[in-house]
């Protein structure tokens, strides 16, 4: 028993302590699913009816009235978005008040704190694979046949969107330990997101409107990256795309560049929140 | 076998007393000049030296705000310290209040798993202690039952059970040996008993002196942050009692 060595009981190895405690990670994703719709009727239910009716809300505002439903198959473009826009804000959202949630545990029991952020990042992934076969059951009714390269574009978007959410989650938790505005920062982050990405205009009206330049800011947003991949891989490999005149006008160089670009900057954030985390982490016993 | 189990090496630490928990606060403090202080200290601890061996049980006292929560959590690792070092030897289960992990809208079953392995054991070994945590706790038919709808006693019974069923290597326990009844008392103080006759070391917060006593061989009293007698428990209780 006592052939283990003297150690530092917070010796923390960061994101890989939170694989080693697997197990924990399951156990508190799953309370987090149960308790999330206590004692509501509809359950899990809301996860689909909340998008569901801003996905409405936004088809008919946007679709219909201003006339944007006039591009083949918008309901695929906008809805392949906007299930991303939502796993990013959940993630995010839910990221950044975790620890502060969590705060009678992170007092009390010794763990690596790094495990509330990814716990919350996880259970967004688990409201969003259901959206997502929403997504795919829509696409094989538009006559979907996409090819390796855009699946391979698909997988690289979620994991882009996975890595930022964890990356700005870690980094808003551990500053909304110490000043709880950040909970509002995020709110408003948030808020600008849908806009920030083409999810619901197209992109090139923003190089044709704004400039080059500011389009090229524009497109080093890994939200931008990631919806973009969503559109390549679900909305133009569709049938009425394909056949459309003008076909699935995607900006240049997307899998070869921005792809790698996009996975690149999410990975330096996601460094940077973890080096903030740790830096905070040994005081937030204390702030709590 | 006298291998050290915890070493605390000229530890301090001092707490940031902030007074302000919003930006807005903080700004509006810098654009005033920095009038005023927006934070004050105080030292919780201050250079303390403490060895406990394998297998010894150590009582730390002192009346309140003398440190020895604050040091129980720094070895614990929930707190990290500003000076000093701290080093333990094995599987610290930190039982620094129970219950913490609960959550009342899971069954009393579900929130034993979760305890169990937010202790620090796996799913495997809670499972299998499973029956004689529920036997423990006296909990009965009530353990698929949400918690939220327990009596308080038993709440802290199940919360009681679930840590003292974890078997670790040190086990630092703080003021919560109130728990339940007093047969429940009884029946907890045995089982620490049990647990320091089978080699686990125990470090215990505690004012209630009478308990220590039985518990522990030696106690640690801290006053204000400095250690001020380190020997057999009987001798700490004593000047503990005479103030």
């Amino acid at each position: 028993m006592s052939a283990e060595l003297l150690a530092a009981p917070d010796k923390g190895g960061g994101l890989l302590d939170v694989l080693r405690r697997r197990e924990l990670l399951r156990l508190i994703v799953r309370k987090e699913l149960k308790v999330r719709y206590r004692s509501s009727v509809l359950g899990l239910l809301w996860s689909y009816v909340k998008p569901g009716v801003q996905f409405i809300v936004f088809y008919f505002a946007l679709g219909v009235f201003l006339g944007l439903n006039k591009q083949p198959n918008f309901v695929i473009y906008m809805f392949s978005g906007i299930i991303l826009v939502n796993f990013f804000s959940e993630a995010f959202s839910n990221a950044t008040r975790s620890v502060v949630a969590n705060g009678a545990l992170v007092k009390k029991i010794f763990l690596p704190r790094e495990l509330f952020p990814v716990a919350s990042v996880w259970v967004a992934v688990v409201h969003f694979l259901p959206q997502f076969l929403i997504l795919l059951t829509a696409c094989f009714f538009f006559g979907w046949s996409p090819s390796i390269v855009q699946l391979i574009g698909a997988i690289g978007a979620f994991v882009i969107v996975a890595l930022l959410s964890l990356g700005l989650g870690l980094l808003f938790a551990a500053a909304n330990v110490m000043f709880r505005d950040s909970e509002n920062i995020v709110d408003l982050m948030l808020m600008m997101a849908t806009w920030l990405s083409p999810v619901l205009y197209a992109w090139y009206l923003v190089r044709d409107t704004l400039g080059e330049t500011f389009y090229f800011f524009y497109q080093l947003n890994p939200m931008t990256i990631a919806v973009e991949l969503f559109h390549f891989a679900f909305w133009a490999p569709t049938a009425a795309v394909r056949t459309a005149a003008e076909g699935a006008r995607m900006p240049d160089n997307l899998i070869s560049l921005w792809l790698p670009v996009g996975l690149l900057i999410s990975v330096l954030i996601l460094a940077l929140g973890q080096t903030v985390f740790r830096r905070l982490e040994g005081r937030f016993a204390q702030e709590l | 076998m006298a291998a050290e189990a915890i070493v605390v090496d000229q530890v301090s630490k001092r707490f940031n007393l902030r007074h302000t928990r919003s930006l807005k606060e903080t700004v509006v403090w810098l654009f005033k000049g920095r009038r005023g202080d927006l934070s004050s200290t105080f030292m919780a601890l201050d250079g303390v030296d403490v060895t406990v061996d394998v297998g010894e049980s150590v009582a730390l006292l002192g009346f309140n705000g003398s440190g020895k929560s604050t040091l129980l959590k720094l070895i614990s690792g929930v707190m990290s310290t500003d000076t000093g070092s701290v080093k333990t030897r094995g599987k610290v289960a930190g039982l620094i209040e129970v219950g913490a992990g609960f959550h009342p809208d899971l069954t009393g079953r579900e929130n034993v798993f979760l305890n169990g392995v937010l202790l620090g054991m796996t799913e495997k070994e809670t499972e299998a202690r499973f029956d004689e945590i529920v036997e423990f706790s006296e909990i009965g038919k009530f353990i698929d039952t949400e918690v939220k709808f327990y009596s308080s006693g038993m709440f802290l019974r199940l919360a009681f059970s679930v840590a003292v069923h974890t078997k670790p290597d040190v086990f630092l326990i703080d003021e919560i040996l109130s728990v339940g009844d007093e047969p429940f008392q009884k029946k907890c103080l045995a089982r620490i008993q049990e647990l320091r006759e089978s080699g686990c070391t125990l470090v215990v917060v505690s004012h209630d002196l009478d308990m220590v006593s039985k518990v522990c061989d030696r106690g640690v009293v801290l006053r204000q942050g400095k250690k001020v007698a380190d020997g057999p428990i009987s001798e700490a209780v004593r000047l503990l009692r005479e103030g």
